[in-house]
């Protein structure tokens, strides 16, 4: 019997730490793959130039429209998230501090709203766009990608906001603070890592999707100058590239991947770096 | 003081563990210093000091619960019944079962009232379902909770008083026959009824069984032990009986503690 | 004074009507599509779009089955290989690993779960199609592409992992160190604490986890798409070429416009999906709405 639950204990302690060591290997492998394949086809010209004539049989160019048009439209996107999500978590923390049940409440309603896949917002991004009478544009693709990040922004600088303790904000209103003074000039200051945090966190999650902007933002071999122009991701410029029969282009697509995950590792990295060293100067 | 002059006399004195260069490690903090103990057979040992003072921690030592937290490095013997916990080859989950634990909250597993108490049991690898009823039933009388729970025996563990939780923790703990029970501030989520419902069934369980309880409360630990060991920063300061020891006490800390403590 | 009380009403104001924008928003989505897609569903009843497979939108023919059960085999299939794997894998992290593997552990699963699904798609044309093809297929002794439900099951199966993985280290953090330390007092194993007492505590969040992982694999759109061969016809061989719902929209946007009633279909898809997904989540987000409230 004893011998029995000790060699079933050895057994799925091994079964258990294959299956994470399995795991590590495998996802590891995507980025190692990925920047393999990659770093052959990537030259500075990737980067800097964008597509001349011919580069889809293999021709001159880069993707520098898609890398500006992808970081336009999460930039503004982002923006957007700010302008709505921002005000939204604050009163979520500070006017709603008494109503747990509604605090709560409106949190799982919007992580239900995290859940929406991409597409969704893409097609009813698109929806929109014939309503409002809209080309496949800058505008349009970036007011798509707002309404997919917003929610995401919220959450995560609520989730900081919701740890700061509520002793803090009282101490401000019993010195005579209104609301707003405290949401503004208390809270967002000590939830600032958070809210940079969730500005990143947006970005990265804009400059990413594909699915949402492929109906909205069109694509184009120019830089766009204007919001009414169409804009190329890089997302879609890898979708795209990849589709081609010509092994040159296709190289390129790795290419542009690498490109698309080292921007993305960067602004995961600085913002768990920044979130770090913000919180290190707050009350805890 | 509390004393029963007739229990001194009637149980002999004699060792159930002790604990050789007991040294806890975490990190670079040095949690328990060298510590050497004897536990005398069927008394309430109180470890007694303030919080903070590695009781708790020289207390898990003693099952080897310290194996669940990776940053403590222990080292020393602790011996039970010839058996030293920290480096033997033997089977640990069944010397742990020398041991009940009680801690400071109660924490009844996630099933029914009925499956708490037959858990330990189980693990032992009794089947027989009439064994485990009679088991389950005795001990719950024991705790005296029998007559609380008995028509709903089924429903979660959660469902009942916290007062009665620990109780029932503390018949889980006796379902497993051990030797010793080892109480971790067991009273401090309590209420005092339920706190002195618990201290009047340590007095009755010392008949037969080892009690080591962690108390900060210096009046709990006049009330109950047999035998105070004062803790202080990770060592021993003190320990004896509760008279020579409150009566007299020898260091500065523990006449400190008295009065501030009180 | 004024100035600062008229400041806090406006900025009042202002957040409540974002709140209301936001939480609106799905009710806003819904209806957008429903309208959209009415055309359609006067055109046919909802059983015969969901049920029959005629999928010929040129001669106003719509059945939807061929996409939907698309959708549910790759979903199925990730669901079956990333379940047991993240379900190990937590218990051996919140567990038994050490605390250096741990620390390295978290942001490289945060990481991952950032990782735009273009680049897992890209990952999966050049490791899972070829190892399909190559090695998989003639395994069960067939051949293949390599562009297969299989492969968009795969890929949805590795993309699903850092997220599902996450919330169950999450869960089996909550579970109080008090709690297994009695299961061991009463002298279980490691392992039969996990199996009796951590697990069972964690039920609701792992049960959560795995719905909300399918709910994410069945929206997931550009990784499968890459990958799945998006062929239009209802297989069981999972060596065939599959077409799942995200895909279909994804794909056809150039034409919709073209052909009477196809942007309606297209619409009535992305309806279908946002309904279906919003159920998911609706339900396993409230069971952890619940446990959290406790």
């Amino acid at each position: 019997m004893n011998r029995w639950k000790i060699i079933e204990e050895k057994i799925f302690i091994a079964l258990s730490a294959i299956a994470t060591y399995s795991l590590i290997a495998v996802l590891g492998l995507i980025i190692v793959i990925v920047f393999v394949k990659g770093f052959n086809a990537l030259s500075l010209d990737m980067v800097i130039k964008t597509p001349k004539g011919g580069y889809y049989y293999g021709g001159e160019g880069g993707v520098l429209n898609a890398i500006v048009g992808s970081i336009y439209i999460a930039f503004g996107a982002t923006l957007i998230a700010i302008v709505l999500g921002m005000p939204a978590a604050l009163f979520l923390n500070v006017h709603l501090v008494r109503h747990k049940k509604t605090q709560e409440t409106i949190r799982y309603l919007l992580d239900v709203l995290w859940g929406i896949p991409s597409i969704v917002y893409g097609a009813f991004g698109f929806t929109l766009m014939l309503f409002f009478g809209l080309n496949a544009s800058l505008l349009a693709g970036i007011i798509t990608v707002a309404l997919l990040v917003t929610p995401i922004m919220v959450r995560t600088f609520d989730e900081v906001l919701s740890t700061i303790p509520r002793g803090l904000h009282e101490a401000s209103l019993a010195l005579g603070s209104t609301k707003a003074e405290t949401s503004y000039k208390v809270m967002l200051k000590q939830g600032f890592s958070g809210f940079i945090t969730a500005a990143l966190l947006a970005f990265g999650r804009g400059i990413g999707d594909a699915a949402s902007v492929l109906f909205t933002a069109g694509y184009t071999d120019l830089i766009p100058v204007n919001l009414d122009e169409p804009a190329a991701t890089l997302p879609l410029a890898i979708f795209f590239q990849l589709g081609s029969p010509i092994p040159e282009v296709r190289e390129r697509a790795y290419a542009a991947s690498t490109i698309l995950t080292i921007i993305i590792l960067i602004i995961s990295l600085s913002a768990r770096f920044l979130s770090n060293r913000y919180s290190k100067t707050n009350i805890k | 003081m509390t004393n029963n002059p007739t229990d001194t006399q009637v149980i002999q004195d004699c060792t159930i563990l002790s604990i050789r260069n007991l040294n806890v490690h975490a990190g670079n903090h040095h949690i328990l210093k060298d510590i050497n103990l004897e536990i005398p057979k069927n008394r309430i040992t109180v470890l007694l000091g303030p919080s903070g003072c590695g009781k708790t921690t020289l207390l898990k030592c003693m099952n080897k619960l310290t194996d669940l937290y990776r940053e403590l490095k222990v080292t020393g013997n602790i011996f039970i019944e010839d058996d030293d916990i920290l480096n033997t080859s033997k089977n640990i989950p069944s010397i742990r079962q020398k041991m009940g634990l009680l801690s400071q909250r109660p924490y009844p597993l996630p099933v029914s009232i009925y499956k708490n108490v037959a858990y330990g049991i189980k693990l032992k690898g009794i089947r027989d379902r009439k064994l485990i009823d009679y088991n389950v039933e005795k001990h719950l009388k024991e705790v005296g909770l029998w007559n609380e729970v008995k028509d709903r025996l089924h429903s979660p563990a959660t469902s009942l008083s916290i007062g009665q939780q620990q109780r029932l923790c503390l018949a889980r703990g006796l379902a497993v026959k051990p030797r010793i029970i080892l109480a971790d501030e067991p009273t401090s989520a309590l209420d005092p009824i339920s706190s002195k419902i618990i201290e009047n069934l340590f007095r009755n369980l010392k008949e037969n069984y080892t009690i080591i309880l962690v108390t900060h409360v210096l009046r709990q630990a006049i009330r109950l032990a047999d035998h105070v060991i004062f803790m202080y920063n990770g060592e021993i300061i003190e320990q004896g009986t509760p008279d020579e020891l409150f009566n007299n006490p020898k260091s500065e800390k523990l006449k400190e503690y008295m009065v501030e403590g009180n | 004074m004024f100035r600062r009380i008229f400041f806090d009403r406006t900025t009042k104001t202002w957040m409540i009507t974002t709140m209301v924008i936001i939480l609106l928003m799905p009710v806003i989505i819904g209806v957008g599509l429903y309208l959209k897609s009415l055309p359609l569903l006067e055109h046919q009843s909802l059983r015969t779009l969901l049920f029959t497979s005629d999928w010929q939108p040129s001669q106003g023919k719509f059945g939807f089955w061929p996409f939907v059960a698309g959708s549910i085999y790759v979903t199925l299939i990730a669901f079956v290989l990333s379940a047991p794997v993240c379900l190990l894998a937590g218990i051996y992290l919140t567990q038994f690993a050490s605390s250096r593997l741990v620390k390295v552990m978290y942001p490289v699963i945060d990481i991952l779960a950032g990782l735009p699904s273009v680049i897992y798609g890209v990952w999966g044309i050049l490791v899972v199609v070829p190892f399909i093809s190559k090695f998989l297929a003639p395994i069960f002794g067939t051949t293949s592409s390599g562009y297969t439900i299989m492969a968009g099951g795969i890929v949805l199966a590795v993309m699903c992992v850092p997220y599902m993985l996450n919330m169950i280290t999450e869960v089996f953090k909550t579970v109080p160190m008090g709690l297994r330390e009695a299961s061991l007092s009463l002298g279980a194993t490691f392992w039969e604490s996990v199996k009796h007492v951590v697990i069972r505590k964690s039920y609701p969040g792992i049960i959560s986890a795995f719905g909300l992982g399918i709910a994410k694999a069945f929206g997931e759109t550009m990784a499968v798409m890459m990958v799945v061969g998006n062929r239009v016809q209802v297989h069981f061989n999972p060596f065939e070429a599959g077409y799942p719902l995200p895909a279909l929209i994804a794909n056809n946007y150039g034409e919709m416009l073209s052909i009477p009633l196809y942007d309606s279909a297209l619409m009535f898809a992305a309806l279908l999906l946002l309904v279906i997904i919003l159920l998911i989540n609706l339900i396993f987000r409230y069971f952890i709405f619940k446990t959290r409230e406790r």
